[in-house]
């Protein structure tokens, strides 16, 4: 079952890349991720599934994520078809084929309990963006792909070196050497103490750089100012979910070995530094798609915060996993549609998009409102629960910049998104021939809905998920 | 063995010390070949025998960092017809400086952590962590687009002596793997220089400024 989920995605990339037609290929997408949705829901339900001498397994924490970048995915195939016969005059084989590949390699993320193996299928989603990333084929997006690949090259690098400084870590006490994460969990009371933190630094740093976290963001204002807007919600959503994973399983070694005050105190201090420069550039930001990639390193630091705090803060950042993902989905697919009517994506040509785009325009400004934590939305809810634990921990200057943090960024944030949708659009715009269509504008509102269902109402078996994952995150031996 | 290894991880050491002095990208692409040629041979002597594995590693590893990945970097710098690094953002005589900071930080960084048994006199863990740091000052001090390539490649290098130290827990499948990804990842690299070279007329990564606050 893991292994087919990483093979029907693949097997649908070479599909992709032999279908001649450039005018129907993007409707596999659809296909193929309704498949792998399929068989996510049928792994799910399997329980506790392991392949490959437990090289794979299906653990809480799979069954909690691989559901969901399996349904952005499936929303965002959705939206591609209707993007794409816009661009007719970009080849979309490779953008396809890539596409696939990535869902693939992110799969192999979630269900890979080798952690070498799991490096490399995080290396392989890197190179597997990098072609997403220059679907426009412009000066502007050479340069954010060469400094996303080489920044994340050299991120992943360090992630390596610390993964090998980990399992140097168990041949110090003449332990036998592994890299699965079973064994390291059982290993880590005795594994050796200074190796151990070197380690979990340089993962930090590694797998910080692919989540965005400040300050190894400086890749993410580029990438995402320059992909298109679905590449945009699934690195937003799916990558740095991915990456996140991987900080989390290191997390968990980490405190299996007694050392999780150290991490904790890493992450709390690394999340509150990331809020504070993305609340700073957000400040007057007139690129609203790079306004999008700060919003991002917000929530990678609340996502960090959550698990330096723990108890119920780790619920909430589990929880706050799905609202990102989803919210950050609303927020980059309508800010493709306000792209592609304007084409231009800062406030200095673009206003008015309540009239010129009226769904888009609503959907980007009821997606600010969620993605920043207002009630009744998702977001609200988990940033709470953070706020709540981060209070009851006794953590008071932490809770505190939290909040100012949290206000800092909804005021700058706002400030753009009203530029954007508010006023009478400009005289001199060009036709470009844009208009809100069922193709472009539905798969934003299922997201939504989702958005706004989980903050009033979670359903029962995302609540078991959900609780089954942070007590796993939590687990002391 | 171990004797030949400390030799052979000497002159990786010395290989550091020439791509920092170097400014002419031919002689850079052909130093990290030969670091590249070097690792595969270490391999097999690491493993301490002839076996299958050991053998394959080393040959994909000489294969892919020793004959690849230059093939490609060199019809990269054919193509762009350029020869050599101009001012890079620290000149050549402070980075062989940086350098041997790094290796003496390296040694000194070693000889302060608890090693695993038989590593307490080997260079290996010094020279990957001096090797690692090396690939970093090369990619953070050079404007040339193909010279952080070579950055990155050395970076690589070090880890894979890194690596070396692990053979029990790295699995054959992860570590052609590793190498898997290293190579598609400089050719990807190469398709994005041959784009930079085409939209900038240049390699220079200077000229990529259009994306900032």
């Amino acid at each position: 079952m893991a292994i087919a989920l990483v093979l029907v995605p693949l097997l649908f990339a070479s599909i992709a890349f032999a279908v001649p037609s450039g005018r129907w290929r993007p409707w596999l997408l659809p296909v193929g991720a309704a498949a792998h949705l399929a068989l996510t829901v049928a792994a799910v339900q399997a329980g506790e599934v392991s392949a490959l001498d437990g090289w794979l397994r299906i653990d809480p924490l799979s069954r909690l994520l691989l559901p969901l970048l399996s349904l952005l995915f499936f929303v965002c195939s959705l939206y591609a078809p209707g993007y794409l016969a816009l661009r007719p005059e970009r080849k979309n084989r490779v953008f396809c084929t890539a596409l696939f590949g990535f869902l693939a390699m992110m799969s192999l993320i979630t269900v890979s309990h080798h952690l070498g193996l799991m490096w490399v299928a995080l290396e392989a989603t890197t190179l597997a963006s990098a072609p997403l990333l220059y679907f426009n084929h412009n000066a502007r997006s050479v340069e954010a792909t060469w400094k996303y690949l080489l920044i994340g090259a050299v991120g992943i690098a360090l992630a390596l070196l610390g993964s090998f400084f980990l399992a140097y870590a168990a041949l110090v006490p003449g332990l036998e050497t592994s890299l699965l994460f079973e064994d390291l969990v059982r290993q880590a009371p005795q594994l050796s103490r200074p190796w151990l933190r070197a380690a979990f630094v340089l993962l930090f740093v590694g797998y910080g750089t692919k989540m965005g976290l400040a300050p190894m963001h400086t890749w993410k204002p580029d990438a995402y100012g320059e992909a298109p807007g679905l590449v945009g919600a699934l690195l937003a959503g799916g990558l740095t979910t991915c990456a996140f994973l991987a900080l989390l399983r290191f997390y968990q070694i980490c405190s299996a070995a007694g050392e999780a005050a150290f991490a904790r105190e890493l992450l709390v201090t690394m999340g509150i530094v990331s809020m504070a420069v993305a609340a700073v550039f957000m400040a007057r930001q007139r690129d609203f798609k790079r306004m999008l990639a700060y919003s991002s390193v917000e929530h990678m630091g609340i996502l960090v915060l959550g698990i330096g705090i723990g108890g119920a803060a780790t619920f909430g950042a589990l929880f706050h996993v799905i609202n990102n993902a989803l919210a950050k989905g609303v927020m980059f697919l309508s800010a493709a549609n306000i792209h592609r009517a304007y084409g231009s994506k800062t406030t200095d040509a673009v206003a008015g998009a309540l009239r010129r785009v009226p769904a888009s325009g609503a959907l980007f400004l009821v997606g600010f409102f969620a993605v920043t934590g207002s009630p009744p939305f998702a977001p609200f809810l988990s940033e709470f629960t953070i706020l709540r634990a981060t209070i009851d921990a006794g953590r008071y200057g932490v809770a505190a910049g939290f909040l100012v943090l949290l206000f800092a960024v909804f005021v700058g944030m706002g400030a753009t998104v009203l530029a954007v949708v508010q006023g009478e659009p400009p005289g001199d715009v060009r036709e470009t021939g844009f208009h809100d269509r069922v193709g472009t504008v539905a798969p934003i509102v299922v997201l939504l809905a989702l958005v706004i269902l989980f903050g009033v109402y979670v359903p029962s078996g995302m609540s078991a998920a959900l609780w089954d994952a942070a007590r796993f995150v939590e687990a002391r031996p | 063995m171990s004797s030949a290894v400390d030799s052979l991880l000497v002159v990786v050491l010395l290989l550091n010390f020439m791509l920092l002095g170097t400014s002419r990208l031919g002689a850079a692409i052909n130093g990290s070949a030969l670091q590249g040629v070097i690792l595969g041979v270490l391999t097999v002597f690491v493993h301490g025998s002839f076996g299958a594995r050991p053998l394959l590693v080393g040959v994909a590893a000489a294969g892919i960092k020793g004959l690849l990945i230059p093939g490609l970097l060199h019809r990269a710098l054919r193509d762009a017809a350029i020869r050599r690094e101009i001012e890079p953002f620290v000149g050549y005589v402070p980075s062989l400086l940086l350098g041997a900071v790094a290796t003496g930080a390296a040694l000194l960084f070693t000889s302060e952590l608890p090693l695993a048994h038989g590593h307490a006199d080997s260079l290996l863990i010094p020279s990957s962590l001096a090797t690692a740091l090396v690939g970093f000052i090369l990619l953070t001090t050079r404007r040339k687009a193909i010279t952080q390539v070579v950055g990155y490649l050395v970076l690589e290098n070090g880890i894979f002596i890194m690596g070396l130290t692990l053979h029990e827990a790295m699995p054959l499948l992860v570590e052609l793997g590793v190498l898997l990804d290293l190579l598609v990842a400089i050719f990807v690299i190469g398709i994005v220089i041959d784009h930079i070279h085409r939209e900038f007329a240049s390699l220079d990564v200077t000229r990529l400024e259009a994306l900032k606050e």
